[in-house]
């Protein structure tokens, strides 16, 4: 089968907006974790966040698209254009059928749905605007890039909490695999208000620490809880003959996937994920010693960390390869988590360097090789990403080197 | 007869704030007989337009009629004569 190739990426991260800033950050294993400026958290159990920095969409964006789009759908408009540039592609030079999009979403948009919602009980339904029809759904984001690019191939949206992100990766790998040469995919999330938050805090996960460095600690014996962050990345996808054809730069494979459901709460038998892990790799012909690291899930949940740490050390046996979670830089991003990670793994592999985790002190139960702390040096041919939704999805992607 | 009291000005703010305005189109420039479509604005962005005169001017517009209106001209009609009528 033609591999499917990530030749682009536009990442807006709480750490940086653009490559060159996050991968300067993540260097420097900067936190992008702070007190919520968004809105004033000051009535709320949990009050830090990963926020976006110096995004501002009337600068980014026409003014035709800003009164219509909730920020995610901003974020995701913007990381899509620097993604294509990334990729050299523009668009208008393709036949609209050969392009698709697939995001996922895990919450749709919040923020603008909050106002509208505030509209219509202060107000009255004359305050609603219009664009609130479409402008909180799950497949806003597909349907506003698929829009403004003229990208009419198979698009969609998949939801599946955090690991919606790798699923959306997955399904775009099949729909080049079935002829569409691009899909515009990877996700955005961004329900940092209120009402988002308020939303979160019913889940029971999000820690309620105050202090940046210490609130979000997954594999840590300390670990309670996660904190929440906004962003991702959209990457470009296409089949590696079409992409090496037009010369261009390619970061890596998707080269293999798995997906499972946990069994109902109480069930005797297994989580999933050590299956979607075995999946993934048997998927991508490769066999546990041949990858170079693990991006966790990290849910920083002790029991949830618990798991995670079985199913890699089952497969990879004890302290066999590397695991990081730079997701302790951005806080959980959700649907947005699984492709950032996809992209870090990109970077990684062309720069030799694992992300660090940062802020912990790895549990030693655990019997994980964490990297922490600063980045390490290594050769990252494979890389193994993983990602966890609420509600028991399981998701396993592994990115290769074709250099 | 008083001096027609809803202007292609209002409407050009109204529409900016509804709807903002397409890279390519000059909404200062001569619009009164350009078509939406044309000016960039699709059948939602005239809900809109629609919804927030109706708010401003304490008026009723029909929204089959907003979303079949075809120019600056024909809206700006239409609103002065629910002014009127309403008068």
């Amino acid at each position: 089968m033609t591999p499917v190739v990530v030749t682009g990426l536009g990442i807006a991260a709480p750490t940086g907006l653009g490559i060159q800033d996050f991968r300067a950050a993540t260097r420097s294993g900067k936190n992008g974790i702070d007190r919520i400026t968004r809105f004033d958290p000051a009535g709320y159990p949990a009050t830090l966040a990963g926020e976006v920095p110096g995004f501002v969409a009337g600068d980014l964006l026409p003014s035709r698209l800003v009164p219509q789009t909730d920020r995610m759908t901003q974020i995701a408009l913007v990381a899509t254009e620097w993604a294509l540039a990334d990729a050299r592609v523009d668009p208008r030079n393709l036949p609209d059928f050969d392009m698709g999009v697939v995001t996922a979403s895990a919450s749709g948009g919040f923020e603008f749905g909050q106002r509208e919602l505030r509209n219509l009980w202060n107000r009255g339904s004359q305050f609603v605007s219009a664009y609130q029809s479409f402008a909180w759904f799950y497949a806003v984001n597909s349907g506003q890039i698929s829009i403004r690019h003229g990208m009419k191939g198979p698009s969609g949206v998949v939801v599946g909490d955090q690991a919606g992100g790798l699923d959306a990766i997955a399904q775009a790998r099949r729909q080049i695999r079935k002829g569409t040469p691009l899909v515009v995919t990877g996700a955005v999330d961004a329900s940092i208000c209120p009402w988002g938050w308020v939303a979160q805090l019913a889940g029971g996960r999000l820690s309620t620490s105050d202090e940046p460095s210490r609130a979000y600690l997954p594999f840590d014996a300390d670990a309670s809880g996660h904190v929440p962050g906004e962003g991702g990345a959209i990457l470009i996808v296409e089949n590696a003959v079409s992409a090496r054809e037009r010369g261009a730069k390619i970061y890596g494979e998707i080269a293999g996937y798995g997906a499972t459901i946990d069994p109902k709460p109480g069930s005797t038998r297994p989580p999933g994920l050590r299956r979607a892990i075995e999946l993934a790799l048997a998927d991508a012909s490769v066999t546990p010693d041949a990858v170079d690291v693990v991006f966790a899930d990290a849910a920083g949940i002790p029991e949830l960390d618990r798991q995670e740490a079985e199913a890699i050390t089952a497969v990879f046996g004890a302290r066999a390869v590397p695991v990081t979670a730079p997701k302790t830089m951005t806080g959980r991003l959700y649907s947005g988590g699984g492709p950032l990670d996809v992209a870090s793994a990109c970077l990684a592999m062309t720069e030799g360097l694992i992300p660090p985790t940062i802020n912990i002190s790895p549990n030693p139960e655990l019997d994980l090789d964490l990297v922490v702390s600063r980045p390490r040096t290594a050769v990252v041919c494979i890389a193994l990403v993983l990602a966890r939704g609420h509600g028991g999805f399981n998701s396993a992607l592994v990115v290769r080197s074709l250099n | 007869m008083s001096e027609p009291r809803f202007t292609i000005e209002d409407l050009r703010r109204i529409l900016f704030e509804a709807a903002g305005v397409d890279e390519n189109i000059d909404l200062l420039g001569e619009i009164l007989d350009t078509g939406f479509e044309e000016l960039g604005y699709e059948s939602l962005a005239l809900l809109e337009t629609g919804s927030r005169i109706e708010r401003e001017y304490d008026i009723l517009l029909d929204d089959d009629v907003m979303i079949s209106i075809a120019t600056p001209r024909a809206l700006i009609e239409i609103v002065n004569e629910q002014l009127k009528a309403r008068a």
